[in-house]
């Protein structure tokens, strides 16, 4: 693997061939932000978005409207995936790059777009009208391949519907009328649901079944604050991000804090491969998340909020600024919320670009603030010191959703449902090898059997339960149950068949970690490219026994040293495929012949030296006659 | 801070050994003040902790912690010294020699390398077992006092902080991500910044390793005859105790 590290001082070297930024529209630009250097990555997105370049001279002129200098706005353009520091096209079209549209056919689909495009993946079309380049997981894993273009969303691609799209493109259709000839006809809805499905195969009692209108939210206005943490503790509520912190006490020591200002931030960043329940809740249920975190912000006295939404969702800002703006209308947000004195509460949304770390809290915090994405140091809690440093409470879109549903019905009714510790329903996205991928909300305590029946994956040979992050369990695991004390998960759920190549998928999620660790702490930035190169030996049938121990030894490492969250979890496909897939892993390691290590090739040793000798080795060359 | 009044300080262990801390000292800072040396590279006196290079990894609680940038603890159980410990230590230092060009017999900075020293220190004399990423990094010779080898440059920040918050300049920055991740300075190159060679970020003191290289003065000190040629990395905290 090449490590690509690049030679200088970066790839901004390379002077942007882009046309010249009109004087003033960078200007413009950071004015519309107030010049405010927490706004970087929105001023970033817009200099992408219309220049298609972050061009080293942009760089100086941005840095001298915000008051930073160069290397801190080169530090956040060269951060973020779909920031470039280098002109890309008009038009970019982002094929998702996940193990799940590897087996629905991305290859072909690949061919055809570099095919019919006249581009390799990674180039721009000489015309500067089109860019082709792989991104990690989008969210579309039960309608893969999927593909971005610019901001629409393209899923169930096939190499023939991939041709047409790219022929389309070329002869200067805009990406909006792929979807539709009416597109600017369309609600943002109707033009989020054409574009993707919601696939709700299950619809639970809490989120997907009916759900009244803010009678959450008249129910909070009618008690205290405090009433309203106490009905979230009661509950039993657990964060449904991954990490599953009880909710309640969250909000409570947030609550607690004595301070002027305070932040209520939803994290709708959910970058774990095969995950994508919270883009159905954004898509379906924009109401009753914007009603949840204004209970929360009635609940910890914040009057500010955010709602980060993954760049990879950039097709439902409009429905979603379409719902904060009608609920500003009805009084739902904005000055005295329902009339109720001294409830005010507003939200802006925050625009990722492309970063998964960016879902860890500390991360999503940091993006917020105009930073890199990069966790923070703990402690100080998000809940003491978060965004800008004020108290903060971060959850999950689908946990708002939850305190708005706990808030309408009572605790005690979210609290029966489940098992003990793991209360309420949870959606689990389910993709990969079954015959109904799609959405399901269930209460906790299911098992994996149980949910493998009802999407009909029974022919499962391994299911990655919590995306990469989570764990690989093979049949004899089945019996688990979903609940935060047995098989934890954020919600993904991937069925991989007998078909697949279980070192493939470990490969594919090492190097999933190794593009999305954030660099800042060694373990994790330099640790994960290690733990990668491990398991291509593996791949390649050139480990030996002992490379076993090292990936058992050096992933212990990684997680044990680590700063954050990604670190911590890194290593666990490899961990759980070890433990539940021993016999993949002892199959391709070959023991030591004459004291000489599989893994040694003499002849790519010696290649170097042979080249600047210009001779050949009379021992080692095969086949000296050539 | 021997001077200080006893009453506001708080008592904790580092390997069993009793440690009076005050509040808002971090483990290390309270551990350097009883003379127990934690190994560290990112952290520097004098400036923001950072927490990054993840060597001065200790146990507080159970739990495993960075102990430059986590508070001390009343009656806070630290494990500092062990073997485990010093074995992931070992694994990161590890991991930054093979992820940069480390070639310590021709480095300026022989015998007064952190790096070089740290691994002295924890006893990293075998061959490692971990790939070289041989990465391709170019020599910033621009400008005329100072030269940047950032073949040799462990991202520990050192500079970065330095520059912002003695200097008050911000000659350096990070840029990139994840194993691209590297420091880089603002502007084209080193010339283009207003960096001089009496800048606190330049001195000997701030680049752990051979990084940050100031022009002619190169070898002014033979090597044997350098810092860490003669003690361990971390004898000056230790001989506090002593």
């Amino acid at each position: 693997m090449d490590n690509g590290q690049q030679a200088g001082n970066g790839v901004s070297k390379t002077a942007c061939s882009v046309t010249p930024v009109p004087d003033g529209a960078v200007a413009d630009i950071c004015e519309r932000f107030g010049n405010d250097k927490h706004r970087m990555l929105d001023i970033l997105r817009e200099v992408q978005d219309r220049f298609q370049c972050i061009a080293p001279a942009t760089m100086d002129q941005i840095a001298e409207e915000t008051g930073l200098t160069r290397i801190e706005v080169e530090g956040v353009a060269s951060f973020y995936s779909f920031l470039s520091l280098q002109p890309k096209g008009r038009i970019t079209i982002r094929l998702c790059d996940d193990i799940v549209d590897r087996y629905a056919g991305l290859e072909a689909v690949t061919a055809a777009f570099e095919d019919a495009l006249g581009i390799k993946i990674g180039e721009t079309s000489a015309d500067g009208a089109v860019s082709l380049e792989y991104t990690p997981c989008i969210g579309m894993c039960d309608q893969a391949p999927a593909a971005m273009v610019n901001d629409i969303v393209l899923t169930n691609l096939t190499a023939q519907s991939a041709r047409e799209v790219a022929e389309a493109i070329i002869a200067g259709k805009r990406p909006e009328d792929l979807v539709s000839d009416r597109f600017a006809t369309l609600s943002p809805h109707d033009r989020a649901v054409r574009m993707v499905d919601n696939n709700i195969r299950h619809a639970g009692a809490v989120l997907l079944g009916p759900v009244p209108e803010d009678a959450g939210l008249s129910k909070a206005v009618s008690i205290t604050s405090s009433q309203i943490i106490s009905m979230i503790e009661e509950s039993g509520l657990r964060g449904c991000g991954g990490a599953g912190f009880t909710t309640g006490r969250k909000w409570r020591f947030a609550a607690a804090e004595r301070t002027e200002r305070s932040f209520v931030i939803c994290n709708a960043d959910e970058g774990e491969p095969g995950t994508f329940k919270d883009r159905v809740l954004l898509t379906e249920r924009p109401h009753l998340l914007i009603e949840g975190m204004t209970i929360a912000a009635r609940a910890v006295g914040a009057k500010e909020g955010i709602l980060y939404l993954r760049g990879e969702y950039v097709y439902l800002r409009e429905l979603l600024e379409q719902v904060l703006e009608e609920r500003r209308r009805r009084g739902l947000l904005g000055k005295a919320i329902l009339g109720t004195k001294r409830f005010d509460f507003d939200i802006r949304i925050q625009m990722g670009a492309g970063a998964y770390i960016c879902g860890e809290e500390g991360a999503l915090i940091s993006s917020c603030e105009g930073l890199p994405g990069e966790p923070k140091t703990r402690p100080p809690f998000p809940v003491n010191r978060g965004y800008l440093g004020y108290p903060t409470v971060v959850n999950n879109v689908e946990t708002f959703c939850h305190a708005a549903r706990i808030l309408d019905q009572g605790a005690k009714w979210f609290h029966d449902i489940g098992t003990e510790g793991s209360h309420g329903t949870k959606l689990f996205s389910v993709c990969g090898d079954c015959l109904n991928p799609g959405i399901y909300e269930l209460p906790y305590g299911h098992s994996v059997w149980e949910l493998l029946e009802m999407v009909g994956g029974q022919d499962a040979a391994a299911v990655q339960v919590g995306g990469p992050s989570g764990a690989m369990i093979a049949r004899d695991s089945f019996h688990r149950k979903l609940t935060f004390d047995d098989l934890a998960t954020g919600g993904a759920i991937i069925v991989f068949n007998g078909q697949r190549n279980i070192l493939e998928i470990v490969d594919y999620y090492m190097s999933f970690f190794v593009h999305e660790s954030c660099g800042y702490c060694t373990p994790c930035r330099v640790g994960n490219v290690f733990l990668q190169k491990a398991i291509e030996k593996f791949r390649k049938g050139l480990a030996n026994p002992e490379d076993i121990d090292y990936l058992k030894d050096l992933s212990g490492t990684i997680i044990e040293t680590s700063r954050c969250g990604l670190g911590m979890t890194s290593p666990n496909p490899v961990l759980s495929t070890l433990a539940n897939f021993p016999l993949v892993y002892s199959a391709m390691t070959q023991p030591s012949k004459d004291g000489i290590r599989a893994t040694f090739d003499i002849q790519s040793a010696i290649d170097g030296a042979r080249k600047i000798a210009k001779r050949r080795s009379y021992i080692f060359d095969r086949d000296f006659t050539q | 801070m021997s001077g200080t009044k006893k009453e506001t300080g708080f008592s904790f262990t580092i390997d069993g050994i009793e440690v009076t801390a005050y509040a808002g000292q971090t483990i290390m800072e309270a551990a350097d003040d009883a003379g127990i040396y934690i190994p560290r590279l990112c952290d520097h006196e004098g400036l923001r902790h950072q927490g990054s290079c993840r060597v001065c990894t200790v146990k507080a609680g159970g739990r495993s912690v960075s102990a430059c940038t986590q508070p001390a603890a009343p009656g806070q159980a630290v494990e500092n010294e062990t073997p485990h410990l010093n074995k992931m230590r070992r694994d990161l230092v590890e991991m930054l020699f093979h992820e940069g060009n480390h070639l310590c017999p021709i480095c300026e900075a022989s015998g007064n390398c952190e790096l070089q020293a740290m691994a002295y220190r924890l006893d990293m004399t075998e061959a490692t077992k971990f790939p070289y990423l041989e990465p391709c990094r170019a020599l910033d010779a621009s400008h005329p006092d100072i030269a940047l080898d950032t073949n040799r440059c462990i991202s520990c920040g050192r500079c970065i902080r330095a520059s912002q918050d003695v200097d008050g300049k911000g000659v350096f920055g990070y840029v990139g991500r994840g194993i691209h991740r590297r420091v880089a300075v603002n502007g084209e190159n080193l010339a283009d910044t207003d960096a001089a060679v009496t800048d606190n970020a330049i001195s000997a003191e701030v680049c752990p390793v051979g990084c940050i290289i100031r022009k002619r003065v190169g070898f002014v000190t033979p090597i044997g005859e350098r810092e860490f040629d003669k003690g361990l990395i971390g004898h000056d905290i230790e001989e506090k105790r002593k």
